[in-house]
């Protein structure tokens, strides 16, 4: 992907579809067949795709970002027209020539580049607040209200975990009098803590969730436990964890904040893209970047949500290395980061060097001294090879010396990723990125030595 | 579940000592207790460190699980604490400090390492293709119409056939998917297994779902006997097959193998050294099953020789009738037979010259058999016809098929195949008879009686000729003996003479890509229809085949068919547009073969054998 106009591959065009069904109709739709008005620049790829309705869906890709526009009212991001657009062009067959944008895909393009100088002379002009809020006063007292609004939510959840704890976790499967997990979910949100709803939501799913089930539900209501008392006793906490615990309640940053607010800090790299994982859980879809900065080495991982009229801005398939700002999310042991300004366009970058079991395991470790509510932490491990565990029903990492393991997440068992890892694999070492924790590993991307989303 | 083993942690993490210093604190100012925020435990274990000394795991769970109200937990409850609160403190210190402590779990046995593939890896173009063509396997919602893009579900085994070829091996991390899609789809089993090659049977005995790769191959045992060597048997061909060099490994499989890993042996030995496989046969013949017995007889099929005589001949006497009827087929197809002799002795003596016959000079009478005697029988003769049938004509049909075609000649005055077929048959014997010879044709494999049976393609009454009324003749059969460049010269011409509506299995017998003639005949008809009218899905099957089968230099020439037509008076309306589409589709899916075929094409020329030839599935 480089600016001189040089086509991307099919591989990098397929890594950019949300899920497998986009990448068949994408597939599909990479025919000359239904195109028209086809063409491509330096930095941009467009045509009109002849689809159910009348009028043609225009779609256009700038690819310098990457970034996508076009009229069809999927709410997938990149929609089929694109990717079959990009296909088209990847695929070279002649049918998508160089040429000047046509007015309708100019006018998208202008807008972008002139909202890109905009960005710039803002970011570069520094210092400036970006965003004074019309009466700070007033915001003042919006925040101090919602602060009193969870403090007394956080105080209500505590009263239900110790009734829980009182009257025994057996009750809790089944016939307890109380308000159900939902209820009390519901409640948090009420109390303006959306994060704490969605602990408690998860506390609803640990109940009578199998074998260990007790052990689980415990686990889960300590942290919880240790969440409130963090928040109700927020002023005495550092900083950093004061950041955390704020964060893990529900209370947001503005993204714009970290890059050009007065204490931001965005941190220069080259970011490798380590996987790109899409999660729809019916009404939204999250999507996971995670990136690892080669000069400082520091993780990050970059979220975004799509829905309904709501698409995805932001898709970088695994391999990429990106010089760019990115920013922190406040917080003991931060890891989410917003993108900032881009220095160079996207190019391939290398095979990322990794760690053994040991070390992942430690990673993880060190990373809970600082966020205690971490469940995994990311990791590249290298020179690991899938193997069966000794039960013959779970599956392991295990580590070059052959005698230590670890346990692949029970989540990752009937997923086709798996099989793709065994596949890479061959009983061969290999290297392998994605979250190492407490459920075990769960893999994201592996590489042959191109990178494969699992 | 698994998680990593733990041991006993020996960091406390400092966030959780933060915030359960925290707790303390906030409850400490509110009762205004005393300022340790580590109060010593009241167990019986004296504090050692600052920290809480952690009850074990298992206990405060058991504590939380009957409840604080009926037992006290084992931790340590700071002055006006509420106990639940402090089993919640408790709980979490040791939740974090397990997780912290996490170590590696014991590794497992490692499987033996996949044998290695010493073929080349797909060419990056070729092994994107081959990632978007699985892709598409779940195929479009049904009903929907197929619009111009090509289907690429349809392309996929060419595609397989022709990595094959190039001798290519699949892309690891596109094993799941083509194994996927063996499963799913039979007929793409032997060309994907073939290109998935031993890391996909590696991969099988991983996955219950693919176990049906290792069915025949031979390769349950082969794991199971884990001192024998894993890797392919031999460079060029990375299929399983058993290794038949090995006696005793042999005997073993045919002994001790299951029903498919030992036909399986047998098809391959057969192919390697007939006689030994009849000799393995032969071993355990008497005591296998009837159904098995079947199968094995018919795998001998393959290098059939006049040395399988005797075992076939022995075979007449089976117990069961489908072994007895297999072996006197066989014994059939071997002109020298015996039995070959015994059938024609009987069908000679039914067929004669009559030479006096009437006004139109010689012909031939045909006088049929009045019983189904023993003799008849033990030869395979099926004594009671299908319903409908007369027994005679159904005796008589049986033997005539069974008969060396070369003996007729001598028999009928010296004259060559076309002109028997051309001599009149007394009685409206003549379609049974000529349906009889076009049997015999097609399993003795008789180029000139088959010729002289499909007689001139162009003939204008050929299709009624050719297949009168009540006849079973079957001419795509018929074709298949003829060599592939007159076969698709006599579908070329029957097409230009009869259209296409019988025309669609002579055309899948026809070599890939078809050859000139009938590719533009073939074309040439579906612009005939288009001309007529109709709609296009009357022909969907031809189009079908020809999206597949069309020498791809072809679609240059036929970009001109996909523009938008007038339509013709009287057309069905809209149907002008739909063809449009469909010749655009046709067209698309030429351009994508094309492409296919480039980008399997190493561009230093093939490294291996060019492509042949390949027949779509009769």
């Amino acid at each position: 992907m480089n600016p001189q106009g040089e086509r991307w591959t099919t591989d990098q065009v397929l890594a950019l579809a949300p899920d497998e069904a986009s990448r068949r109709a994408g597939g599909k739709l990479a025919a000359p067949g239904p195109w028209s008005e086809t063409g491509a620049d330096d930095s941009a790829v467009w045509g009109q795709c002849k689809g159910s309705g009348k009028k043609p869906y225009q779609a256009i890709v700038d690819i310098t970002g990457p970034a996508f526009k076009c009229t069809c009212p999927s709410r997938k991001f990149p929609c089929k027209h694109t990717l079959g657009l990009l296909l088209l062009w990847a695929g070279d067959g002649g049918v998508v020539t160089a040429g000047e944008p046509p007015q309708w895909a100019d006018e998208w393009l202008a807008g972008r580049r002139v909202r890109a100088e905009r960005s710039a002379r803002t970011t570069s002009g520094g210092g400036a607040p970006s965003r004074t809020p019309a009466d700070p006063e007033a915001a003042k007292r919006r925040s101090e209200r919602r602060l009193q609004r969870i403090a007394a939510g956080a105080t209500e959840l505590e009263q239900r975990l110790t009734d829980l704890l009182h009257s025994g976790l057996a009750s809790a499967d089944g016939a307890q009098g109380g308000t159900s997990w939902d209820e009390t979910a519901a409640r948090m949100i009420d109390a303006q803590a959306p994060g704490l709803a969605s602990r408690v939501r998860e506390l609803g799913s640990a109940v009578a969730s199998g074998p260990d089930w007790p052990a689980r539900l415990l686990e889960e209501c300590a942290l919880l436990h240790l969440l409130d008392q963090g928040f109700l006793g927020i002023e005495w906490l550092p900083a950093p964890l004061a950041a955390t615990v704020r964060s893990r309640v529900g209370l947001t940053t503005e993204a714009a904040d970290l890059l050009t607010g007065p204490d931001a800090a965005p941190v220069r790299d080259r970011w490798l893209i380590l996987a790109q994982h899409d999660s729809d859980d019916g009404k939204l879809i999250t999507r996971r970047i995670f990136l690892r900065g080669e000069r400082t080495g520091r993780m990050a991982l970059h979220l975004s949500f799509g829905g309904p009229n709501r698409p995805l801005d932001l898709a970088l398939p695994p391999g990429l290395l990106l010089d760019a700002d990115l920013a922190y999310y406040p917080g003991a042991r931060p890891l989410r980061a917003t993108l900032g300004e881009r220095h160079a366009p996207a190019a391939p970058g290398p095979v990322p060097p990794g760690v053994g079991i040991d070390a992942a395991l430690a990673a993880y470790g060190d990373a809970l001294r600082d966020d205690p509510w971490l469940d995994s932490w990311p990791v590249v491990l290298t020179d690991v090879t899938p193997i069966r565990g000794r039960d013959g029903e779970n599956w392991q990492l295990a580590d070059a010396d052959g005698e230590s393991a670890l346990p692949l997440d029970p989540r990752v068992l009937g997923r086709t990723g798996l099989w793709h890892l065994a596949a890479i694999s061959g009983g061969a070492p290999l290297t392998v990125f994605g979250e190492c924790g407490h459920r075990g590993f769960l893999p994201l991307t592996a590489w042959d030595p191109t990178p494969v989303s699992l | 579940m698994t998680s990593p083993t733990t041991t006993t942690a020996t960091t406390a993490t400092t966030a959780t000592t933060a915030t359960t210093a925290t707790t303390a604190t906030s409850a400490d100012t509110t009762t205004g207790a005393g300022a340790s925020a580590h109060p010593s435990p009241t167990a019986t274990t004296p504090p050692a460190t600052p920290a809480t000394t952690p009850a074990p795991w298992a206990e405060l769970v058991t504590a939380a699980l009957l409840g604080t109200d009926r037992r006290t937990p084992p931790v340590a409850v700071r002055a006006g604490q509420d106990g639940a609160a402090a089993l919640l403190d408790a709980a979490a210190v040791s939740t974090v400090r397990r997780r912290a402590a996490l170590r590696p779990a014991l590794a497992g046995e490692r499987p033996t390492p996949a044998p290695a593939d010493p073929r080349p890896p797909l060419p990056p173009a070729a092994r994107r293709r081959l990632a978007l063509l699985l892709a598409d396997r779940g195929g479009t919602g049904a009903g929907s119409r197929r619009g111009t893009a090509p289907d690429l579900t349809e392309l996929l085994p060419q595609w397989l056939a022709t990595a094959g070829e190039r001798g290519y091996r699949a892309p690891e991390a596109l094993l799941p998917a083509l194994l996927d899609a063996a499963r799913a789809r039979t007929d793409l089993r032997p060309a994907a297994l073939a290109l998935a090659g031993p890391r996909a049977l590696w991969l099988a005995q991983l996955n219950n779902d693919w176990k049906f790769a290792l069915r025949g191959s031979g390769a349950t045992s082969r794991a199971g006997a884990s001192t024998r060597s894993t890797g392919p048997e031999n460079g060029e061909t990375p299929t399983p097959t058993p290794d038949t060099d090995d006696p005793e490994y042999v005997r073993r499989l045919w002994e001790e193998g299951l029903f498919a890993e030992r036909v399986h042996l047998l098809t391959t030995l057969r192919r390697r050294a007939p006689h030994t496989a009849l000799d393995l046969l032969r071993t355990t013949w008497a005591t296998e099953r009837a159904e098995d017995r079947l199968m094995f007889l018919d795998s001998l099929r393959d290098g059939l020789s006049p040395a399988d005589e005797p075992f076939l001949e022995q075979s007449l006497s089976d117990r069961s009738r489908n072994v007895r009827a297999t072996a006197a087929e066989l014994l059939s197809a071997l002109p020298g037979s015996a039995l070959a002799g015994r059938m024609a002795e009987r069908a000679h003596s039914c067929v004669g010259l009559d030479r006096t016959a009437g006004h139109d000079g010689p012909a031939i009478t045909v006088e049929a058999p009045h019983e189904c005697d023993a003799g008849m029988q033990r030869d395979g003769v099926t004594p009671k016809p299908p319903s409908g049938r007369g027994e005679r004509s159904w005796w008589l049909g049986q033997l005539v098929e069974a008969t060396p075609l070369a003996g007729w000649s001598e028999k009928l005055g010296g004259r060559d195949p076309a002109a028997i077929i051309a001599l009149p048959v007394s009685d409206d014997w003549r379609t049974e008879l000529h349906d009889a010879w076009s049997r015999a044709a097609v399993r003795q494999r008789d180029a000139d009686w088959a010729r002289a049976l499909l007689g001139a393609p162009a003939t204008p009454s050929q299709s009624a000729e050719v297949t009168p009324a009540g006849s079973s003749r079957d001419l795509a059969k018929l074709l298949t003996v003829l060599p592939h460049d007159e076969r698709a010269q006599w579908v070329a011409e029957f097409i230009a003479a009869h259209g296409l509506s019988d025309a669609f299995r002579m055309l899948g017998v026809c070599a890939v890509p078809w050859a000139e003639p009938l590719g533009r005949s073939v074309v040439d008809a579906l612009d005939i229809a288009r001309d007529a009218g109709s709609y296009p899905w009357s022909f969907s099957g031809v189009m079908g085949l020809a999206e597949r089968c069309l020498d791809p230099a072809a679609a240059n020439r036929l970009d001109m068919l996909t523009a938008i037509t007038d339509e013709p008076e009287g057309a069905s309306p809209g149907s002008g547009g739909y063809w449009a589409e469909a010749f655009q589709r046709l067209v698309g899916t030429l351009r994508l073969r094309a492409t296919m075929h480039a980008e399997l094409t190493p561009p230093h020329g093939p490294t291996t054998t060019t492509a042949t030839d390949t027949e779509p599935d009769r």
